[in-house]
């Protein structure tokens, strides 16, 4: 470890503490070289101690920092070390508890930015030193800041009513607050709702979900909106305003007492394809599946007799409440919360976008939601697994795994599940039908509690694994098909009879991710799925304050990590609305009314609407509360008269001048002037 | 290290999308050239024309903006206000006899660590074909002392 103390050559006295990292920067910058670099030729710009150590994040670490700020009376910090995304907070803890006023610090980022980054050492050295020369230039024009406070709402709104967002809403009600769920279907339940048994307990998937649904559904503190969805949200953390569109359902919540006559007397079956994946039928007055909740029907209006040739009306005639409402019209609510839990769940992957595994054209290809569908008992078939032909059980039965995932053409990432889900849908195959089961995987994935153990058990009951992707599906004489397939652990290729085929379809994110992330103020990772404020550290919070995913929406996985995950999130919630207020960062735009003249350039630059003309007094006056601090007015304003804190015009100039080692070697303006 | 110019090129990057982009490129240990030095913003709608000039004639080459994407901003749409400015910047700098070319903008969202690599090696490549910008060096103090003495002397 390097030290330098010295007197300091003006007023401000600066130190630098450049980290190691053990060898992630000491590796590739010679971060003595840096430290030496602050302590010489940026002593005449203030710096008064430059030290380096290994890790400055560490307690030890932090307590130089401490120390110096006491003993030295250091009146800024500059550490040079990771992404301040990474240890800002830390740092500023750390000058806090010295008696720095904590916006006093600067992160020079040489880590993410430098040593992980390029690997000749000299230019790396030599990067840092300048990445460091514009931390001390911009840390010289901080000022001392005080964190934003903001009420939290102690409202929340939960999206989707799968299984991670039933969690989610649940551990938040049953604390005593309220919550606001807002599903897009008909019915709370998602995928698990579709399910029949679940890996590797073999649990009814039914018999664990609507336990959950109907305490949601019943809860004193839940307020449910389904069929709605959220159209717009404003705001920022704590006070979020939040518009949900409630459509018409054509029956009256508060009348219908869910007896069910209107369902039976409706005269028009159509093909179920959201619920039994286009394997059933259901009336177009319809509650999805038996358990729904709430239970209340709804009308399908595009399929609707009434609604097509304005005549019909038998459920209405058999309703003895009269809760039937033909005039219906979507409601336009608004909602105030505090956070947002978003679970808005995966699509499955279309099958039919690979031609060659014959979904679609080749009768007995199924889909693993049509299997399961079958497989349960209050399913299209009643839980026989049978033929397209609706009777024939299959005697040989083809797995297909990967389907859509691991594949360049589709999605390069595992689906997670999917593995699980064929040597479970293997098992309720085999012993419902006794068929010959055979899987066909690229690789097994069963990790997690108690998977492998499942895996075994199948791989006794006589299941047949064959490690190769299958290059195609195809039809034999008499309606049967061949799977051709590289047997890679024998290196031969075989061809396979079987006379049923089943897709093991991977997850997708929703096909409006994009759009509804939009809403949220969230962005997609390049596969589709939310990004999560930290891949490991953080997997439920979102860039946006506030907001929090959880369940598929953040990625594959299955029902345990789901749950664990809305029940995060509910805790992240919970300990905002316990701590009552927010502190936000202090990023924010005024106005120094003397300079301003009353152009109104900056008038209509504001998203949020933040920006008013006090007309009387001709000045532009910046409303704090609606200012989320992105600084497009400070850049607009001709005359300077906008000020952005922690991102001042100096402050950036500063920077600018000394990554350009501008100043280095000459001393400050108020050395000059003194 | 070869003769060949190494240009100092300054990247202004917003705090949600294409910092944590450069973020994500250094925890994936991508590579680019080490002639890149990047300035945090909130926004890319931050940035004032002044900051763009200010690092050219401070000796920078080049500069790279780079933003969420149009429509992912996280102030909604300000990253449209940055493209405007760019727009009018590049006239601006065309007329001062400076190639456009040394001011770019790109958009880069937190999950495009690569593309932001490789958008940063090319432009590195794009101002090293370009050349030194040899923007008049800026006087230092003392001599911006020295000339403001010379202009009241030499003013009747």
């Amino acid at each position: 470890m390097t030290e330098t103390l010295q007197p300091g050559t003006e007023d401000e006295r600066i130190g630098v503490y450049v980290c190691h990292c053990g060898s992630n920067i000491a590796g590739v910058v010679d971060v003595e070289a840096v430290a030496g670099f602050a302590a010489e030729d940026l002593r005449t710009r203030g710096v008064v101690v430059a030290r380096d150590y290994n890790f400055m994040c560490s307690t030890p670490g932090q307590d130089l920092i401490e120390k110096d700020i006491r003993e030295q009376g250091l009146t800024r910090v500059v550490v040079a070390a990771c992404s301040p995304h990474l240890h800002e907070a830390t740092f500023r803890g750390a000058c806090a508890r010295a008696g720095l006023n904590p916006y006093l610090f600067e992160m020079a980022s040489i880590r993410e930015h430098v040593s992980w980054v390029h690997t000749d050492k000299a230019a790396a050295t030599a990067k840092a030193q300048a990445v460091v020369s514009g931390a001390v230039e911009r840390v010289r024009h901080h000022e001392p800041l005080e964190a934003i406070r903001v009420p939290i709402d102690a409202a929340t709104l939960v999206v989707g009513g799968g299984i991670a967002g039933l969690q989610a809403a649940l551990e938040i009600a049953d604390a005593g607050y309220t919550v606001h769920l807002v599903e897009r279907e008909p019915s709370l339940g998602g995928h698990m709702a579709q399910l029949d048994k679940t890996y590797p307990t073999l649990d009814c998937s039914a018999c664990i979900l609507t336990p959950k649904m109907a305490s949601a559904g019943g809860h004193a503190h839940v307020h449910l909106y389904t069929w709605s969805e959220v159209e717009k949200v404003e705001g920022y953390v704590g006070n979020f305003t939040v518009t949900v569109r409630k459509r018409a359902r054509y029956v009256n919540n508060d009348l219908c007492n869910g007896c069910g006559v209107c369902v039976e007397k409706c005269p028009v079956m159509v093909v179920d394809e959201e619920f039994e994946a286009g394997l059933g039928y259901r009336k177009v007055i319809y509650t999805p599946f038996a358990q729904a909740v709430p239970n209340v029907p709804v009308i399908d209006a595009d399929n609707c007799i009434y609604f097509l040739k304005g005549t019909c009306k038998a459920c209405e005639k058999f309703c003895d409440r009269d809760a039937i409402d033909f005039d219906q019209q979507d409601e336009v609510l608004t909602l105030r919360v505090g956070n947002i839990v978003l679970a808005t769940g995966y699509d499955m992957f279309d099958a039919r976008r690979i031609p060659q595994y014959g979904y679609g054209r080749l009768a007995n290809v199924f889909t693993n939601l049509e299997l399961e569908r079958m497989c349960n008992a209050a399913g299209p078939t009643g839980g026989k697994v049978v033929l397209r032909d609706g009777k024939t059980a299959p005697k040989a039965v083809g797995i297909v795994h990967c389907v859509g995932s691991r594949d360049r053409n589709y999605n390069n990432y595992c689906s997670t599940i999917c593995c699980m889900q064929s040597v479970k849908l293997a098992h309720l195959v085999k012993e419902r039908t006794g068929a010959e089961v055979y899987n066909f995987y690229i690789d097994m994935r069963t990790a997690f509690k108690d998977y492998d153990e499942f895996y075994q058990r199948v791989l006794d009951e006589g299941v047949h694994f064959i490690r190769g992707k299958v290059a195609e599906v195809s039809p034999r004489e008499e309606g049967d098909l061949q799977v051709q397939v590289e047997d890679t652990l024998i290196g031969r290729q075989q061809r396979i009879p079987v006379d049923m085929v089943v897709l093991s379809a991977g997850l997708e994110p929703r096909r409006d991710a994009k759009a509804v992330g939009g809403i949220f103020g969230i962005s997609c990772s390049a596969s589709g799925w939310f990004i999560e404020k930290h891949p490991k550290l953080d997997p439920i919070s979102t860039m946006t304050e506030g907001v929090y995913i959880a369940g598929c929406a953040q990625g594959p996985k299955d029902i345990p990590a789901s749950v664990a995950q809305g029940a995060a999130a509910a805790a992240r919630v919970l300990m905002r609305i316990h701590q009552g207020v927010l502190a936000l960062e202090p990023v924010r735009a005024s106005v120094v009314e003397a300079l301003c003249s009353g152009c109104r350039i900056c008038n209509g630059l504001c998203p949020f609407n933040a920006i008013s003309y006090d007309a009387a007094r001709q000045v532009t006056a910046i409303n704090s509360a609606l200012c989320q601090g992105c600084g497009t007015c400070v850049a607009a304003c001709p005359a300077g008269a906008i000020r952005g804190s922690a991102f001042s015009d100096e402050q950036v100039l500063a920077q600018i001048e000394g990554l350009l080692m501008a100043n280095v070697g000459h001393p400050s303006e108020e050395a000059v002037t003194a | 290290m070869s003769d060949r110019f190494e240009p100092v090129i300054i990247g202004f990057t917003c705090n949600w999308c294409s910092y944590r982009a450069a973020d994500a490129a250094g925890m994936g240990r991508m590579k680019y050239p080490p002639n890149i030095r990047l300035i945090r913003l909130m926004c890319s709608g931050r940035i004032d024309p002044t900051f763009v000039l200010k690092a050219l004639a401070e000796g920078a080459d080049g500069v790279l903006i780079s933003g969420c994407h149009p429509g992912d901003c996280h102030y909604l749409e300000q990253n449209y206000k940055a493209l405007r400015r760019h727009r009018l910047l590049q006239r601006t700098l065309a007329q001062l006899g400076i190639e456009p070319e040394r001011v770019r903008l790109t958009w880069a969202s937190a999950a495009e660590g690569a593309q932001l690599a490789e958008t940063m090696t090319a432009f590195v490549e794009e101002v090293r074909a370009l050349g030194p910008l040899a923007w008049p060096a800026r006087p230092r103090p003392a001599a911006v002392a020295e000339l403001h003495e010379a202009a009241a002397e030499a003013t009747p």
